[in-house]
């Protein structure tokens, strides 16, 4: 069975964000990229699959700082193919992203794809399905858990409100993954140097990106204080007795 | 140097690994099963295999269910047993950190210690931070803490602050009442900043022998890059992993720690101290300054406290080389949820206690883990407003400025 992982890197939030000259970006002169929470647990529900049924995980990211870090880290877990998309990928859409993937997947001739069903710059986890679209693959989202057998996966899904539900999909498919059977493993240093020694990074470069079908940024700021806030003075009996004139007068008193 | 030994499902196959892949690892050999490393483990109780039963469960080859259990988690890597061991077998740098080497590489460390791990990897320290922030603790002080980087003049003093001191809101008071100490007496000094990573004793007593190496190799590419005469840590781990085993992988660095270099400048500090209060205070050893290897640094913070006005020392029961850890080496640092859950106790609420039966109003550390360790004890136990817990910088600071 081939399982490819898509992992895409997002702004880590150990530094401050701020917005560039622009107006409409983020400034990227301090910004530091980490693989997508999601996608993290995208690898390792894959090995989970593989350490149970056999296969081969490979593993597809955008070159970006850190990238060959996170890609042995992957090979240390158990991923076989490391491959990594070279061209300017940096600022990618969700689109170009996708289509991206989709071209490096159709190659690898997967059974299974496995890929975080968000990313804290993409909560609408748009990656996704768009990348199930260009395969012609069905599409799964929030996704806690997979079994395969007989060309079949029954995954677990997750809805709002602590609703679950299994389902059942004919493969190949892709699987956006919410979280990992188990929380992505830890190993040691000595491994990931092992691995830098027994892996290949497979590089492919991307050519010209698509970006249509992407929305365009206008503006990106910061939350702004609002001016609608009041503040209530005096002591307890008086701020209390004023808070519920105003419950009633906003109607959440009666 | 601890080396990790290689996955293997048999005790005979590992006992064979580490007699030969740990320093003094032959002295296996003469273990009695006495049972003294068990008695003093201060969490011996709680462990399905404490230190002795490990050794036996190696000789009989029967492995299998100590590597099934995780209680060796609990070790807080104190070098209680090691010091007691009539054998002189170095169970903490040895058979404790090769079993938690192994238990890594199966995937069976606690959550949270495998967080703090990762952090050390991608950051630089184990809370996570942003190594560019390593220094804004000094941010805001005049005269201005010289950050080597910028300051680009030799210093008497290069200060190795290490990740506690540098992130942790509580510490961070205690590396600015250093910092007035230091500047009080004139020493010319600097840190590393952004430059100073994780000092690797964690990494190295639980086994993650790849980690502590980088870590290592960072700091001293840190250190080779700037001109000093002495470096001197207010972290007692720092202290111990440099002192004892940085060397085994090629880094020679001389380090103090600062009680030490308080000493040998009393002249210097002690016409500064004007400042007293009269004050009971009881000094709480730590390990890794102590018993650890044998670093034996007693006597020094002793005299330096001596120096303040108004102090009067008094001794807990247990003291020196029977200090009790205060629970956060050896990764115990992040390892609280896990400890509670087994044990049901925790050693900085004995040594709370121990404090408090001896009359203390002040209970004096030189440790970086110690002020917010003792500082939560105190509340969890009820005793709030009781005891005072301070570094022996703040304690000095105090004395300086009032």
């Amino acid at each position: 069975m081939n399982i490819v992982v898509p992992i895409k890197f997002v702004p880590d939030l150990v530094e401050e964000m701020t917005i560039d000259e622009s107006g409409a970006a983020l400034d990227r002169t301090w910004l530091r990229l980490i693989i997508n929470e999601f996608d993290d647990h995208a690898i390792e529900q894959a090995i989970l699959l593989k350490e149970r049924g056999g296969g081969q995980v490979m593993v597809v990211a955008p070159e970006v700082e850190g990238v060959d870090d996170v890609l042995y880290t992957a090979a240390a877990k158990g991923a076989g193919r490391l491959i990594k998309l070279t061209g300017d990928l940096g600022n990618a859409n969700n689109h170009a992203l996708a289509r991206v993937f989709a071209t490096a997947a159709k190659d690898l001739q997967p059974d299974l794809v496995l890929i975080g069903v968000q990313a804290h710059d993409d909560l609408d986890g748009a990656v996704g399905p768009l990348l199930a679209e260009y395969l012609g693959m069905p599409y799964l989202g929030y996704v806690s858990a997979v079994e395969v057998s007989d060309g079949k996966a029954t995954v677990r899904k997750e809805y709002p409100g602590g609703l679950m539900a299994e389902m059942e999909v004919t493969l190949p498919a892709v699987l956006g993954i919410q979280a990992a059977e188990h929380p992505p493993r830890y190993v040691v240093t000595s491994k990931i140097y092992q691995a830098m020694e027994a892996t290949t990074i497979e590089a492919q470069a991307v050519g010209e990106l698509d970006p249509s079908g992407g929305l365009t940024v206008d503006r990106m700021f910061q939350p702004e204080a609002a001016e609608r806030a009041t503040m209530i003075e005096g002591d307890l009996t008086s701020i209390a007795t004023k808070l519920v004139e105003i419950f009633k007068e906003l109607s959440v008193l009666q | 140097m601890i080396t990790s030994t290689i996955s293997t499902n048999g005790g005979r196959a590992f006992y064979d690994k580490a007699l030969k892949a740990m320093p003094r690892g032959e002295r296996l050999k003469l273990c009695l099963q006495c049972g003294a490393c068990s008695g003093i483990c201060p969490y011996g109780f709680a462990m399905d295999y404490p230190p002795h039963s490990i050794i036996a469960a190696l000789r009989a080859d029967d492995f299998t269910p100590v590597l099934d259990s995780d209680t060796i988690w609990l070790c807080i890597s104190c070098f209680a047993c090691s010091n007691v061991c009539p054998a002189q077998i170095p169970l903490t740098t040895g058979i404790l950190a090769s079993l938690k080497s192994e238990m890594l590489l199966r995937g069976k460390a606690p959550a949270e210690l495998q967080t703090a791990l990762t952090n050390s990897r991608r950051y630089g320290n184990t809370l996570g931070q942003s190594p560019r922030k390593r220094a804004d603790w000094a941010r805001g002080l005049t005269p201005p803490v010289p950050i080597m980087a910028e300051f680009k003049e030799p210093v008497e003093v290069l200060w190795y602050v290490g990740d506690y001191a540098s992130y942790h809101p509580r510490v961070q008071k205690v590396s600015r009442a250093m910092a007035r100490v230091l500047q009080a007496m004139g020493v010319k000094f600097g840190i590393l900043g952004p430059e100073e990573n994780s000092d690797g004793d964690a990494q190295c007593l639980i086994g993650e022998v790849g980690l502590f190496e980088m870590l290592a190799l960072k700091n001293a590419r840190a250190f080779d890059k700037y001109e000093f005469k002495e470096l001197v840590t207010t972290d007692p781990h720092a202290y111990n992993t440099m002192k004892n085993e940085y060397p085994g992988v090629g880094v020679s660095v001389p380090i103090k720690h600062y009680t030490q270099f308080l000493v040998e400048h009393l002249d210097q500090l002690k016409p500064l101290l004007k400042r007293g209060q009269k004050y009971r205070v009881t000094y709480h050893d730590p390990c890794c300054i102590g018993r650890a290897n044998k670093n034996n640094i007693y006597d020094e913070p002793r005299q330096v406290l001596g120096a303040i006005p108004g102090v009067e020392l008094v001794e807990m029961p247990h003291h020196r080389e029977n200090s009790i850890c205060c629970g956060g080496g050896g990764g115990g640092m992040w390892l609280d949820g896990f400890s509670w859950e087994h044990a049901r106790t925790r050693t900085s609420e004995w040594r709370v206690a121990e404090a408090l039966s001896v009359g203390a109003q002040v209970l004096a550390v030189s440790c970086t883990y110690e002020t917010p360790r003792f500082e939560d004890a105190v509340k969890s136990t009820g005793h709030e407003g009781e005891l005072i817990v301070k570094d022996i910088a703040e304690l000095l600071a105090n004395a300086i400025s009032g």
